[in-house]
């Protein structure tokens, strides 16, 4: 890998809640418009370090981090960085589908509004483009003043990623998009992942094995806050070279 | 059936019985209200009544028309939520989106304590501090006004205001936040355009009951509103709302004069507006929770 098709360097992260230690000395290497799965058991700290990459964590009190996180090669935890537009740059899908008690359009819409877009048309060229990224537009188009809140589980976490899109990121990050969605909504998503890699650098974490196999083309696995192994997807699930990736993935514990 | 079951049963039956209680009185206040004040209108006809000008219950002959005194309680009223509204949200905003967690454990107990003081020691404060200096202010020949009695109103229902929306905000879910936050949206951007239109509904609940709080308070509007039955013009006249009218009356009208029978059929007056307010509220609550956003 050469160096500048990395978009994400972290170098010796610890991060902590109170006492407790939830990420141990972790060094990964995201690369640019590909997607990079974190995989490993409950509690390994996935989540954990998917939030220190656009610093929600900084929402929970008495949290601390130490190390570097690098963006663009920019340390986002440098004391001149604006998390703002840190964010800006960086969707965020959550685990449960969160969609403002609003309708379809003010949803979409909501980001390029709190960044000062006002101009009617553009909003609504803005809304359309990403209801379309999002593989959303066909079921919605006729009705976008409709809450969505209406919509159905599936419809709604494509909404949200509608919604992430249309501020323009270059990183998205999901939180287990799919754990909660039918098959059929999550195959979906996964079809809508693969298609989205081609402008943005995708970091998800998920429970699923088979699914980080099927979408992502790096894998990381976590166990106990620290990075086991992190390797091209098909390398981890062929030949992982530690004992507990190997476990993880046949299934021994998890 | 097994003396297990009968003992389910008989608990059952006496936390019944308890429930009931409180609903047999409201039906016995009621029918006692009615029965008092329902004599009213072989004297006088209910729109002669509602909408009558002057209010001379003593006089020969007497006029009992309560439309001043209808206006007296709106005057103040409107007032009251003048005052408790924006000071109620604004503080609810406070405690709920900016305060340090450690300060609203302080704090909103403190709030909710203000709401169990007797309102006559509100009256006392408003006889002793806001009178006079509503007096020097506008340079007026008493203190006792609409404005005095509403900014004491306020005050009184601001607890009620504040603790009804902060609970309203407290219960948005926290993956809004997280949402709009996500997105690059600031805190204030947040609180302003997701968290305050999902709480709308519990806002608009606490501002009606809060408006509730003030057209009922009787013993406080007495002390500050200066009584006089005139349809006031403005703010910073004597006014004396329908509660006022009640307990400075009832002790002078004589049992099963007109007079009487007019003081209840004021009670029912009252009556209806607050069923009303409640109703409405309860219709705020819960008409908008399914899709989470809401009304004012």
């Amino acid at each position: 890998m050469v160096k500048k098709d990395l978009k994400i360097i972290v170098e010796d992260l610890n991060f902590f809640y109170g006492d407790l230690k939830a990420l141990d000395g972790v060094n990964i290497q995201i690369p640019e418009r590909k997607v990079t799965a974190l995989i490993g058991p409950s509690g390994c700290g996935k989540s954990t370090f998917l939030r220190v990459l656009n610093r929600m964590n900084d929402l929970i009190p008495e949290t601390r981090l130490e190390g570097k996180v690098l963006i663009d090669g920019y340390d986002i935890y440098a004391d001149n960085i604006d998390v703002v537009e840190l964010r800006k740059k960086i969707g965020m899908v959550f685990q449960k589908s969160n969609p403002f008690p609003k309708s379809i359009f003010d949803n979409v819409a909501y980001g390029p509004r709190v960044h000062g877009i006002k101009d009617r048309v553009r909003l609504a060229e803005i809304v359309e483009e990403n209801l379309k990224r999002a593989a959303l537009w066909d079921e919605v188009k006729d009705d976008l003043k409709r809450s969505a809140m209406e919509l159905s589980g599936g419809q709604q976490q494509r909404l949200c990623i509608a919604r992430a899109l249309a501020t323009e990121p270059e990183i998205l990050l999901m939180d287990e998009p799919a754990s909660a969605l039918d098959p059929i909504s999550t195959a979906k998503i996964e079809e809508l992942i693969r298609e989205l890699k081609e402008r943005y650098t995708i970091v998800i974490v998920t429970h699923n094995m088979q699914q980080a196999a099927r979408v992502s083309d790096y894998t990381a696995f976590f166990y106990l806050g620290k990075l086991i192994e992190f390797n091209r997807t098909e390398e981890i699930f062929t030949r992982p070279r530690k004992k507990q990736t190997e476990d993880y993935i046949t299934g021994r514990f998890g | 059936m097994s003396a297990r079951k009968y003992k389910e049963r008989a608990i059952e039956g006496i936390f019944l019985s308890f429930a009931l209680v409180s609903l047999v009185a409201l039906f016995f206040i009621m029918l006692f209200l009615f029965q008092k004040g329902l004599p009213i209108f072989r004297v006088i006809g209910p729109l002669e009544f509602l909408f009558g000008k002057s209010w001379y219950p003593t006089y020969e002959p007497p006029e009992f028309g309560i439309l001043p005194l209808i206006m007296g309680s709106l005057f103040i009223t409107v007032g009251a939520i003048l005052v408790a509204i924006p000071l109620g949200v604004t503080s609810a905003i406070y405690l709920a989106e900016i305060a340090h967690p450690w300060i609203r454990e302080w704090v909103k107990p403190t709030i909710e304590l203000l709401a169990g003081i007797p309102s006559v020691i509100y009256g006392f404060f408003g006889l002793i501090v806001l009178a006079p200096w509503i007096q020097d202010l506008f340079n007026l020949p008493t203190g006792l006004t609409a404005l005095t009695a509403s900014l004491l109103l306020g005050i009184m229902a601001a607890p009620t205001v504040i603790s009804i929306s902060e609970d309203a905000l407290n219960s948005v879910p926290a993956s809004y936040r997280e949402a709009s936050l996500a997105l690059g949206a600031t805190r204030w951007q947040t609180t302003i355009k997701v968290v305050l239109p999902a709480a709308l509904s519990g806002i608009s609940t606490a501002c009606i009951l809060g408006m509730a709080r003030a057209i009922e308070e009787t013993m406080a509007v007495l002390m500050v509103a200066g009584g006089a039955t005139l349809i006031p013009t403005s703010f910073l006249q004597p006014v004396r709302p329908l509660t006022a009218t009640i307990i400075a009356e009832m002790g002078e009208a004589i049992h099963g004069s007109p007079h009487f029978h007019a003081l209840f059929a004021i009670g029912m007056v009252l009556f209806f507006i607050t069923l009303g307010l409640n109703l409405l509220a309860d219709f705020l609550t819960h008409r908008f929770k399914e899709a989470g956003s809401g009304t004012l």
